[in-house]
């Protein structure tokens, strides 16, 4: 079983994830290899079973808004590829 | 003494308060292990000497005024690169992170800073903690110090070899399918990791939230339990943190485990299992037995079988979303060669990813995309549901499991890295425990083909104190803690 071409340019796509020809041929194997292997979970009867999301039983945690001491814009912007000013530079997100 | 880094923590920390021995000597005494060792072993990412001797000096200030005295006090340690440390860089052995410097520390940092320990640098790891084996790095492969052509485990592989080749006196590692645990095994020292919410994840960079934990490793399990003391606790800035109040954990170190009901699940001796290290493991667990433990061996855990399936759809799914902010615009690698948007993204991640991230990126994806979302996700978390139901069931009947921490003994380099189900594989005996969010320890427990097996201790959750016990008593009564690899 393969993934098809267009399965892997589909998923690269929805997490913005530029991929070589090589990649795209070695995952489209891989990647089925592996989820062929998930099958097996297939085999569990989960009916009426809650979705586990962590390990322990923690609801919501709250705490007070409180103001406190922030960054300083220097710190913030220390590992910045682009800046401008304060602000992180990016490219046109609308041409 | 000549060989002062080889002590550990409770040893120098005693040598430091008679004033027989300062901060900076042992300080230095690291540092020159390292340059003697580590271009073999590879273990260190960076190191910070001037950092470190300026740390030491004002530990040795502290220790002859007498304040601040706490166990760890001028004591120094390695970080795995996954852990934020102030002006420090923090790779995560990837190039996209190649030159990240952190603003802040993660709390576990505060935490030791906080008791003037000195920190050496920073260790290699798997990109992202992603692999069992550390040669997914993208600088160079960590080598096991017992046999330079074989893998020291992964992904914490930079933090256990240095510990077993005796370039710091402690580390810090962390743990999201085994990462502290198969590494600890395959370089014979101790490793931990904690119950899910016992340690603050603050300032570790994010794989797969729902089962990170950051643990120590040591020489020791003496050592252990004084790093865990130093670490453990709620923390504000970890909402995940458990409220619960942090015990001694050096007072669980007592030589005694008579009438501690011990569980061996029979699904741990799994398919593809060495018969040497089935041989260790049974010696290890008749010396348990000897020291007093019930020992049953006619325990079972029937969804273990599941287990690998269930932690390769949920933590790729999970790194999948954590990954998403390595998009060249705040920090990190970014492609600046076009104007487009979305392909500066694109390239930013192909050119700063290695292949494994890549490959759990897109396997996360999938399993989170339309279509799949129940077929997979939402199935593993069913799944998971029930293996941790069928941990608890058995936490009535036993105070521990023991298992080994890996089917196998350290592999050579190599020979798994092409085929990513057989270095999955390697993380059978311990990913079960991250499902379940229970605490487990990896000790030294014996050799096969001269090479170390580690022994797994799994606790209750928030049993630590039941595992540190367990493992000390094991340890009183062996040697293998002591046998050092020859460099």
């Amino acid at each position: 079983m393969k993934l098809r071409r267009e399965e892997v340019l589909h998923l690269a796509r929805l997490v913005r994830l530029g991929l070589s020809e090589e990649e795209i041929e070695k995952f489209s194997v891989q990647l089925s290899n592996i989820l062929e292997n998930f099958e097996i979970l297939k085999q569990v009867d989960t009916t009426n079973l809650p979705p586990m999301t962590q390990s322990i039983a923690l609801q919501n945690v709250f705490r007070e808004d409180e103001p406190s001491p922030s960054y300083h814009p220097e710190e913030v912007l220390a590992n910045a590829p682009q800046r401008e000013g304060n602000y992180f530079k990016i490219r046109a997100v609308l041409e | 003494m000549d060989e002062l880094y080889r002590l550990t923590i409770h040893q120098a920390c005693q040598l430091l308060r008679q004033g027989s021995l300062s901060s900076a000597e042992l300080t230095s005494a690291c540092f020159k292990r390292i340059e003697q060792v580590d271009n073999k072993i590879h273990a260190c990412v960076t190191i910070c000497p001037d950092i470190a001797l300026e740390q030491a000096r004002e530990a040795d200030r502290l220790i002859r005024s007498g304040e601040n005295l706490d166990p760890l006090t001028g004591i120094p340690a390695l970080i795995k690169d996954n852990i934020s440390t102030k002006g420090i860089k923090t790779t995560c052995s990837s190039k996209m992170l190649q030159n990240f410097v952190p603003p802040y520390d993660a709390t576990v940092i505060r935490h030791l800073k906080a008791r003037n320990v000195v920190i050496l640098g920073k260790t290699n790891m798997d990109e992202f903690a992603m692999g069992s084996s550390t040669e997914n790095s993208a600088f160079f492969p960590t080598r096991n110090p017992w046999d330079l052509s074989r893998v020291p485990g992964g992904s914490s592989g930079g933090s256990a070899a240095a510990i077993a080749a005796d370039e710091a006196v402690y580390a810090l590692g962390s743990d999201t399918g085994g990462s502290i645990r198969q590494p600890a095994g395959f370089c014979n020292v101790v490793g931990l990791k904690p119950t899910y919410g016992r340690v603050s994840r603050f300032g570790l960079v994010a794989f797969a939230s729902s089962l990170d934990q950051i643990g120590p490793i040591t020489k020791n399990v003496t050592d252990c339990a004084l790093v865990l003391n130093a670490i453990a606790g709620s923390d504000p800035n970890d909402s995940t943190t458990a409220p619960y109040p942090t015990p001694d954990y050096t007072r669980a170190l007592i030589p005694e485990i008579k009438n501690l009901r011990l569980g061996v699940p029979r699904e741990y001796f799994v398919e593809g299992m060495q018969q040497e290290v089935r041989t260790a493991l049974e010696i290890a667990i008749r010396k348990l037995e000897e020291l007093g433990a019930k020992v049953d061996t006619d325990v079972s855990l029937p969804h273990t079988r599941y287990a690998l399936a269930v932690y390769y759809i949920i933590a790729p799914s999970e790194a999948s979303a954590n990954l998403a902010r390595y998009d060249g615009v705040k920090y990190g690698y970014s492609y600046q060669e076009t104007d487009n948007m979305w392909e500066a993204m694109e390239k930013t991640k192909q050119n700063g990813f290695g292949p494994e991230v890549k490959r759990r990126i897109m396997l996360g994806t999938y399993a989170l995309s339309a279509g799949y979302y129940d077929a997979y996700y939402l199935k593993a978390q069913k799944v998971r549901t029930l293996i941790k139901n069928e941990f608890d069931q058995v936490f009535q009947k036993y105070d521990a499991l023991i298992t080994p921490t890996s089917p196998t003994v350290p592999f050579k380099l190599g020979e798994r890295i092409d085929d990513p189900l057989q270095m999955y594989l390697s993380d059978v005996c311990t990913l079960p425990v991250n499902i379940a969010g229970l605490p487990a320890i990896s000790i030294p427990a014996g050799f096969a083909h001269s090479l170390p097996v580690g022994m797994q201790i799994i606790g209750k959750p928030f049993g630590e104190e039941t595992i540190l016990r367990i493992a000390f008593t094991y340890e009183q009564a062996t040697e293998w803690h002591k046998r050092k690899p020859e460099i």
